[in-house]
């Protein structure tokens, strides 16, 4: 598969399937993932953050590089699964059943 | 022991004797009966908060808005002079609903310089004047300036835009909103224009949803799980003590301390949170704009140098809560039926202008889902256990003060109306 983040982020490239564009996309995934799935993105992509924040930040937010883009999708990813792996312990929120909250409007970037 | 000084009445509910002390009956909340008097007595009577000016930036731009509450649905439109104007969504020719895509239920948005009917292509102009009817000459005297759109009543404050489908009321927006209306012209809300917006069906009566926002005592228990385990037991061994409530006619407020951003403890806050310096409470450090310095008078009414959050309640539907961190969320709940809702919640930041911006406000509306889920699902357990009628009065404490008031306000309201027969002089309950 063609590399589709920027090269300074190739180590990334095994997890770009979680460059996805919208929160329910996102979180669709969090739910479809296992606790092993989740912790290995995290594991690999929660210390690259803060150089992630470098690079990101060098780029205009309103124009950014397809690449760039997709590292972005990623981070926003690496935030959304950030909770079933720091606080939770399993992808759904602890007592929320079948309660379901959609995102019906969210930024374009 | 307290750790913040209440009214020298020994309570904040005492401080406002009319509301009592005792249990509450919350029939108000599962009778069908009561919920049709609701619909009657408050949502065809008062102000509600259907958006914001930036949902119609331009001459043209519209949205609609489902009011099952008050049986109607309506079109919120700019107009060629840069007015806001709102219509009942119905065409005059056989009343088709005028503005919908695929399903009639639902809301949608758009661009247009006239409103066609997909029924008969009957149009209307942005000011709601009837412009053309198909084979006109068909019709018997038919008169187009007898046929405008209905108009529902429409202003504007502080770039919300609200509607009262009472034509007989003769309240301002502003006048409805009293002390806390004025307390907050100035906040810099049209600043921030980056929206997250969520939504969800919730199986409860629309005041049980409030009551779970309005009040924190809840908190250090329900999201025990939410904060790392030291912090957890902290807030729980603290409990919960607001720094002020406030009470003006139907509306009321808490004034809440925390956020403590940035946290004087980095080890109290979850790896994330300390990489992107944001968390439940926003981003740690305020945008650099103007208006958040000195704050509008409203806002902090305790003037606590350790002030975080401010929740309002505005009756009936509308909550608006201002952060220390400098961003604004609103909460609508719109009935469905006596235990059914659709509850909205929406974050507005200052644009970010970069990659960590943005970032820091992902985190903070993914907080917000992560603790709003557990609110809601909470609330379908309460409904069908108050549904049971085991249990018919409910012992409230002073830090559920504004429950108290909401559903007195509430009963308030259907007594008045019930009573007068005739709509009431809003606002009714002082």
């Amino acid at each position: 598969m063609n590399p589709v983040l920027p090269p300074e982020f190739a180590d990334l490239e095994p997890f770009a399937d979680w460059c996805l564009h919208s929160e329910a996309e996102r979180y669709a995934k969090r739910l479809a993932s296992s606790m092993g799935e989740l912790q290995s993105f995290y594991d690999a992509a929660f210390p690259r953050l803060e150089q992630i924040l470098v690079y990101l930040d060098a780029l205009p937010l309103d124009d950014l590089p397809d690449d760039a883009r997709l590292l972005l999708e990623l981070s926003y990813s690496l935030v959304n699964v950030s909770f079933p792996v720091e606080v939770w312990r399993q992808p759904r929120v602890p007592d929320s059943g079948a309660a379901s909250m959609d995102a019906v409007v969210e930024p374009a970037v | 022991m307290a750790h913040f000084p209440k009214p020298s009445e020994g309570s904040w509910t005492e401080h406002y004797p009319e509301l009592g002390t005792g249990p509450v009956n919350y029939e108000d909340s599962i009778s069908p009966e009561f919920y049709e008097l609701e619909r009657k007595a408050i949502f065809n009577r008062t102000w509600l908060n259907v958006g914001r000016v930036e949902q119609v930036p331009r001459a043209g731009r519209y949205f609609t808005k489902e009011l099952s509450c008050a049986g109607t649905s309506v079109i919120i439109v700019r107009d060629k002079d840069g007015g806001v104007r709102g219509f009942h969504n119905i065409c005059r020719h056989r009343g088709n609903k005028l503005v919908w895509n695929d399903f009639p239920n639902e809301e949608t948005s758009g661009t247009c310089r006239q409103f066609t009917c997909k029924y008969h292509g009957w149009r209307y102009d942005l000011d709601g004047s009837l412009t053309f009817v198909q084979q006109e000459s068909e019709f018997f005297d038919l008169d187009k300036d007898d046929y405008g759109l209905v108009a529902v009543q429409t202003e504007v404050w502080e770039g919300f835009i609200f509607v009262n489908l009472d034509p007989s009321n003769t309240t301002s927006v502003k006048e409805y909103l009293g002390e806390f209306g004025a307390g907050l012209e100035g906040y810099p809300f049209g600043e921030m224009t980056q929206v997250y917006k969520y939504r969800a069906k919730v199986g409860s009566n629309w005041k049980l949803f409030i009551d779970a926002f309005a009040e924190f005592y809840h908190a250090p228990v329900l999201h025990a799980k939410q904060a790392t385990d030291d912090e957890s037991r902290k807030l729980q061994g603290y409990g919960f003590e607001a720094l002020s409530y406030v009470i003006d006619g139907p509306h009321g407020m808490v004034s809440s301390w925390g956020g403590m951003a940035p946290p004087k403890d980095p080890s109290m806050v979850k790896p994330i949170e300390n990489v992107l310096r944001s968390g439940l409470f926003g981003p740690w450090d305020r945008p650099d704009i103007a208006g958040l310095d000195p704050l509008p008078g409203a806002v902090n009414p305790a003037r606590s140098p350790n002030w975080g959050i401010d929740s309002f309640v505005l009756f009936p539907n509308f909550m608006l809560l201002v952060w220390a961190p400098g961003w604004y969320l609103t909460y609508h709940y719109w009935p469905t039926s006596h235990n059914s809702h659709i509850f909205e919640g929406t974050l507005y930041f200052v644009p970010p202008k970069d990659a960590t911006d943005r970032l820091r406000q992902e985190l903070a509306a993914v907080t917000f889902k992560e603790y709003a889920l557990q609110d809601g699902n909470t609330l379908e357990a309460t409904q069908t256990m108050i549904e049971s009628r085991a249990v018919t009065e409910f012992p409230l404490n002073d830090q559920e003060i504004l429950l108290r008031h909401l559903h007195r306000t509430a009963r308030r309201y259907v007594a008045d109306h019930e009573k007068s027969g005739t709509p009431v002089a809003v606002p009714a309950v002082r």
